[in-house]
């Protein structure tokens, strides 16, 4: 008798673990992550030639809470029709009775690992300014993220920033998004408090004490299980400590932090959700009043730091004046003599 | 506020300053109000010119350049017309218009500008 080796056995189970696309109009490529509910595979569309990422769960959901999260998740993402956030093509029930939805495959690299390399401080500034700006599209929309964090941002190699992973979003205003209305969220069904990270059981409705987010990036409301109570707000302690880590990425390449962008990330993060900015909109335009030399809400500065700051900020002007200043006398003692 | 206005306030107070540093040089000293009145009205048209090249094309060194070739074609014409002075009129003049074409292309209002065609 021939043994099969580990590596046999190892293939035959990723085989068998693949989705079955037959009778889509995807054809399978690879897999390229894998989540909570879901593994996001790349895959070609057959009829119009292009390549897609789709979101498959892994199983098939005998109790339809799963399945009826992903397809949440792609109404919710069909809904927010933006640039920041990645569209949806499509869809659907495998023959396996597996839910998925194809959308855009996104060419790039995460957050996290993009900081890594030499990225200036303002570099990484306009990229979490456009972050800012899709949050606070999706606020408008009444649909909180609450999971944001660097491994769910795409940064794309045409300058695309894309905000990835609805997988775990609040519905805070239904009348503000148009969905079906199976995808509304059901009636609460008991979470044990306390329980940690989306797991494979979690309803459709987040129940009272369910903790949902990544620890370091949840605000404190939303680690405690406050779900009732959530709001903008958590999102914007979310978007702060990502803030946090992109400064924490730069000063890695020895380069100082401004104390203005530490203060807006403090502002971000500040413990009492009414202390932080009242929306990520106003957070975006702290950041873009810091990359223009203004002022910003969350430093007040001294007279010495306002004088230091306008210099930096019109500094050739200000060498161009004093180099005219310097020839003009230079020329009039020159010929007076 | 706009680039024509920029450069046209920005143009005129150089302009102001530029005529009255005449005063260092007892020679002219007498003739001041006119310089100053003369170095006015160029640092003002140097500056709509400068200001009209800025909101056309949006490039910091051809702005640059712009100013400096229009602020040193100014001071030509009135040193000319004076026959002397060439350096003292010509030196502060081309670096007025390197200032406004500098401050122009940076800090002017661009709103109203047509596309780039640079």
């Amino acid at each position: 008798m021939n043994w099969l080796s580990d590596e046999a056995i190892a293939r035959l189970r990723s085989a068998g673990a693949e989705p079955d696309l037959a009778g889509t109009r995807y054809r399978l490529i690879e897999r390229i992550a894998s989540g909570g509910m879901g593994s996001v595979y790349l895959a070609e569309d057959a009829m119009l030639g292009r390549r897609v990422a789709i979101k498959i769960l892994d199983v098939p959901d005998s109790s339809g809470d799963l399945a009826a999260r992903l397809q949440r998740e792609a109404h919710i993402l069909a809904s927010l029709e933006h640039p920041g956030i990645v569209p949806v093509h499509d869809a659907g029930t495998l023959a396996d009775g597996r839910v998925f939805y194809a959308m855009k495959f996104v060419e790039g690299e995460r957050l996290d690992r993009f900081s890594e390399r030499a990225s200036t401080l303002p570099g990484c500034l306009r990229i979490f300014q456009r972050i800012c700006d899709t949050v606070a599209f999706a606020h408008t929309r009444g649909v909180l993220h609450r999971d944001l964090k660097p491994e769910n941002i795409m940064t794309g190699p045409f300058g695309e920033v894309l905000v990835m992973d609805w997988g775990v979003a609040k519905i805070l205003r239904a009348d503000r998004i148009s969905m079906p209305n199976e995808a509304i969220p059901d009636q609460p069904r008991e979470t044990p408090r306390g329980l940690a990270a989306v797991s494979m059981r979690t309803p459709l409705k987040t129940a009272h004490g369910a903790v949902l987010g990544t620890p370091g990036y949840m605000a404190p409301e939303q680690a405690r299980g406050d779900v009732e109570h959530l709001d903008e707000r958590a999102d914007i302690y979310s978007l702060g400590a990502m803030l946090q880590f992109l400064i924490a990425a730069n000063a890695r390449g020895t380069q100082t932090t401004p104390r203005a962008v530490s203060a807006i990330a403090r502002k971000a993060m500040d413990a009492d959700p009414a202390a932080r900015y009242a929306s990520a909109a106003e957070l975006g335009q702290d950041i873009a009043r810091y990359l223009d030399g203004l002022p910003v809400l969350a430093y007040p500065e001294n007279a010495l730091q306002k004088i230091a700051r306008w210099a930096a900020r019109y500094r050739l002007a200000i060498v161009l004046v004093l180099t005219y200043l310097v020839v003009r006398a230079l020329l009039i003692f020159w010929f007076r003599r | 506020m706009n680039k024509i206005t920029y450069g046209l306030i920005l143009g005129g107070i150089l302009g102001i300053f530029d005529g009255l540093t005449s005063w260092f040089t007892p020679a002219v000293r007498p003739q001041l109000m006119g310089i100053v009145l003369g170095s006015t009205f160029k640092g003002l048209l140097a500056g709509v010119l400068i200001g009209i090249f800025a909101r056309k094309v949006h490039s910091l060194g051809l702005g640059v350049l712009f100013g400096l070739a229009v602020g040193l074609l100014f001071a030509f014409f009135i040193a000319y017309m004076q026959r002397n002075y060439y350096v003292q009129i010509m030196v502060p003049g081309g670096l007025v218009g390197l200032i406004v074409g500098y401050a122009t292309q940076k800090y002017g209002d661009s709103s109203t500008a047509s596309p780039s065609r640079t």
